[in-house]
């Protein structure tokens, strides 16, 4: 009895803790998702106005089509870039800076500046070496003379290269985030454990592959699926770069760029953004979970 | 270390070495982009590597004709909105799910679970529309409001309220400490640093957004300094060194809170890397 009063009791005040939260998660993070799922059967006129149903098909055509396809791929193709060789990067400049030396706060701070770009401050800098008018790159004559295509049409501009070029903005942007949290695992590894392997006459590559590795392997792990899924979100970068250009191959139009780009077929199509949006959510969570199982079972949690 | 056996002093001069040129390398972007601010325009295209010519000028005018002051003034006051809501909050859900006794105390704690799993990219079609429907384009309230609670600050700090056993504050109770003293004396104290690293994390996330006030931003002075910059980039690309200064302007205030800051940020960035 006693308990069930006091069970009460408390429900004005969680109420009153609780209620803005809820209504702000409910309103932008919950109700946008249903209505999403419920919009994207729907074609609504220009304005995003009068929606009517046309059915669930509309999912089943948005799957099918040529656009969609493409720019799954695009994604994919970004992802494999900017994941593999960003974290690679990450754990290289980690590992080397991880050694207790004269100067090394200096050299940490210059590897993790970059987590202070924003997107559209990093790719405006790239832009600036990138861009085949104005941009460094192609004012640098002896440059242009080996890689003429810097200049014609430009790195951006080039079907070939466009994903690429965005790519590599995308990494060094990242990598101050990833140097930081990889030299934040590595400094949790037990410094006796590298002692002891080193007495058993275990070499530094071996010492690495055999002790570092699996330590920081929880790390790896989280540093992965955040940058898949900064891959897959990948907007800002195309908007500034390539404008999910060079037209008409679209070789930088991902997923995102393609429900909210400027220059998308589908920019004016609420039930097709929609619909689009419904399924990268369907493509990230399935993609984390793959990500969770995959490594899961590998990653070290220590004890 | 296949250099073990090689003299110490020439190993340190190796690892020097490879750090400078790294280092350099990765401040490559940043140099070209100084060095563009800082010359006058006839100048950028010549020689961009080397610094021939200093001005200050392209900078005042970033500044003033280019509207990056007003774009600073705009992102500032969103950032320190959505952070300092967002704080407040997470406090208070993350103590209502830690020390009240509510119904559907489970169900609540799974919706605010469930929309950690929603990516913000999902959401923005609807919220676009909501926004518009409210009359909130091209306001403060708009690219504010969806952001000021956070599913995430409250697990960090629920995660750490947990570990208050349930005694002291049975014991506190018998005291006449009610919620609101037990709150100030002994909660928030306890989650102070895990506030400081939340308080980093939201802020440096409300200054970078970039899809969501380009959305629903159509007036020049709503604009953020991302979607300034994005629309700068646009109109004034013959002129790379206006551009240029409004990324130095756009990017040296986070660079101060980072440097104040580190202990936070590296806490906040692996607060998810952790084993929870």
């Amino acid at each position: 009895m006693a308990i069930k009063t006091r069970r009460l009791r408390d429900i004005p005040l969680a109420f009153a803790m609780l209620g803005p939260s809820l209504l702000v998660l409910l309103t932008f993070v919950l109700y946008p998702l249903g209505k999403a799922v419920w919009l994207g059967q729907q074609t609504c006129n220009v304005q995003g106005k009068n929606c009517k149903s046309v059915g669930w098909g509309q999912y089943t055509t948005v799957i099918k089509s040529d656009q969609f396809q493409h720019a799954l791929w695009v994604t994919v193709k970004f992802a494999l870039i900017t994941v593999p060789i960003g974290l690679a990067l990450g754990v290289g400049l980690a590992v080397l800076a991880d050694k207790q030396l004269r100067g090394m706060r200096f050299f940490r701070t210059i590897f993790s500046s970059t987590i202070a770009t924003s997107v559209a401050v990093a790719s405006l800098m790239w832009l600036f070496l990138l861009q085949p008018s104005v941009g460094v790159l192609a004012n640098l004559g002896w440059l242009r003379d080996i890689f003429p295509v810097i200049k014609e049409p430009g790195l951006l501009k080039d079907p070939g290269t466009a994903l690429w070029s965005v790519g590599i903005s995308s990494i060094w942007a990242n990598l101050g985030f990833t140097f930081i949290l990889v030299t934040a695992g590595l400094q949790s590894v037990p410094k006796e454990m590298h002692e002891s392997a080193y007495v058993d006459g275990a070499g530094g590559w071996m010492r690495f592959t055999n002790i570092t590795l699996p330590l920081i392997s929880p790390t790896l792990l989280f540093t992965t699926v955040v940058l898949t899924s900064r891959a897959f979100q990948a907007y800002g970068e195309m908007d500034l770069l390539t404008n999910g250009g060079p037209i008409p191959q679209d070789s930088t139009t991902t997923v995102t760029y393609l429900i909210y780009g400027s220059s998308s077929i589908i920019k004016n199509n609420d039930g097709l953004q929609a619909a689009v949006a419904v399924l990268l959510f369907v493509i990230l969570l399935a993609l984390s979970a793959l990500q969770f199982r995959g490594f899961g079972k590998r990653v070290h949690y220590g004890s | 270390m296949a250099l073990d056996t090689a003299p110490k002093g020439w190993r340190s001069f190796a690892r020097y070495s490879m750090l400078t040129i790294v280092a350099l390398f990765i401040l490559f972007p940043v140099y070209t982009t100084v060095i563009a601010a800082l010359k006058p325009g006839n100048k950028v295209l010549e020689n961009p590597l080397v610094p021939d010519a200093f001005t200050l000028d392209v900078l005042k005018d970033a500044w003033s004709q280019g509207r990056l002051g007003r774009y600073l003034m705009n992102t500032t006051i969103v950032a320190f909105i959505v952070t300092s809501v967002q704080l407040v909050t997470s406090i208070a859900s993350a103590y209502a799910f830690s020390f009240l006794k509510f119904p559907m105390k489970r169900l609540v704690f799974g919706i605010f679970l469930s929309t950690l799993l929603v990516p913000l990219e999902v959401t923005l079609v609807v919220n676009r529309r909501t926004i518009d429907s409210l009359g909130w384009l091209n306001s403060f309230q708009g690219l504010t409001i969806p952001f000021v609670a956070t599913a995430f600050g409250t697990f960090l700090l629920r995660q750490v309220f947990m570990q208050i056993p349930p005694d002291l504050r049975e014991a506190a109770q018998m005291d006449g400490l009610g919620h609101w003293g037990f709150m100030r004396e002994v909660a928030i104290p306890l989650v102070r640093p895990t506030l400081g690293a939340l308080g980093l994390f939201s802020f440096l996330a409300s200054w970078n957004q970039y899809l969501w006030p380009s959305l629903i931003t159509t007036e020049d002075d709503m604009n953020t300094l991302q979607t300034g910059l994005r629309l700068l980039a646009s109109s004034d690309l013959d002129k790379p060194n206006l551009i240029m200064a409004g990324t130095i302007i756009a990017a040296v205030p986070i660079l101060i809170v980072l440097v104040v800051f580190q202990k936070q940020l590296v806490r906040g960035l692996t607060a998810g890397a952790v084993k929870g």
